[in-house]
């Protein structure tokens, strides 16, 4: 059953993801981009993860996507079916093809470590993903966290002064 | 729980797919779509080995690439308003004002 649900959710991710790159217009790229982060969110659901789900869902279908639509929409490109690809389509292809083969055989052929951490599906499903999550972000990893919000206040100021006319 | 080759093979197979879109489409505000594409694919490798290995820190990872994402997104859809702003175009054919 879950493996038959896997199936169906990697079919719908893969059939968005081609989608993402062969729409003619911006905006049902977008939307296919949204399905594909969704598909996503539920493998993270599926590999004990909700929290992350939760975020990917907030901030890539909310925040991210919104922004790139509020662009689409604010640009209002006309849809000109003139000249869509470069000339690089088989350029493109190739270098695709031996991406895909590279990844697939690196990843499945090799031997991954075995687990070692503490953390396992009853423990997380116990004390709650969370909680467990936010443990480790304020513990090991707060000098990252603190330096992330400098990474936004620069982000904050690039963009403004990107997209005014006059400063 | 799958096993964590299937979930892999779907990461791979994202990524290129985001590849493939960066290297073929004009339109910027596509070629963007698809190396967020490509970001997410990669979180997906991230949760998964996260949870093979018992171990958190891959996740935390997650959440700073998200955190990357979303500036990334900011300063990047400025760029783009502001070159449209200069050109009234988004193909990157015609980003070329350096072009030798």
């Amino acid at each position: 059953m879950e493996t038959l649900f896997f199936l169906i959710i990697s079919l719908v991710a893969i059939v968005s993801a081609i989608l993402v790159i062969t729409c003619k217009n911006p905006i049902n790229s977008a939307l296919a981009l949204i399905m594909t982060f969704f598909c996503l969110a539920t493998y993270y659901v599926m590999l004990d993860a909700p929290f992350m789900a939760a975020v990917q869902v907030m901030v890539y279908a909310g925040a991210i996507m919104v922004l790139m639509v509020f662009t689409i929409m604010l640009l209002n490109i006309r849809v000109d079916a003139t000249k869509q690809h470069s000339h690089k389509l088989i350029f493109a292809s190739i270098i695709g093809f031996f991406t895909v083969v590279n990844l697939i055989v690196m990843l499945v052929k090799s031997k991954a470590a075995l687990p070692t951490g503490p953390y396992s599906g009853d423990m997380i499903r116990k004390i709650g993903h969370t909680e467990l999550v936010g443990r480790e972000i304020f513990t090991n990893f707060l000098l990252p966290f603190e330096v992330t919000s400098i990474l936004l206040l620069v982000a904050i100021i690039g963009a403004v002064i990107l997209a005014k006319k006059k400063i | 729980m799958e096993n964590l080759n299937s979930y892999l093979i779907v990461s791979a197979l994202l990524f290129t797919i985001g590849t493939i879109g960066v290297l073929t489409r004009k339109n910027v505000i596509v070629m963007f779509m698809c190396i967020e594409l490509m970001l997410n694919a990669v979180n997906l490798t991230f949760v998964a080995f996260s949870r093979h290995l018992g171990n958190l820190d891959g996740q935390v990872f997650v959440f700073f690439i998200m955190t990357v994402a979303a500036a990334e997104a900011a300063v990047g859809l400025a760029l783009i308003i502001a070159f449209f702003n200069n050109r009234e175009s988004i193909d990157v054919d015609d980003v070329n004002l350096m072009k030798w």
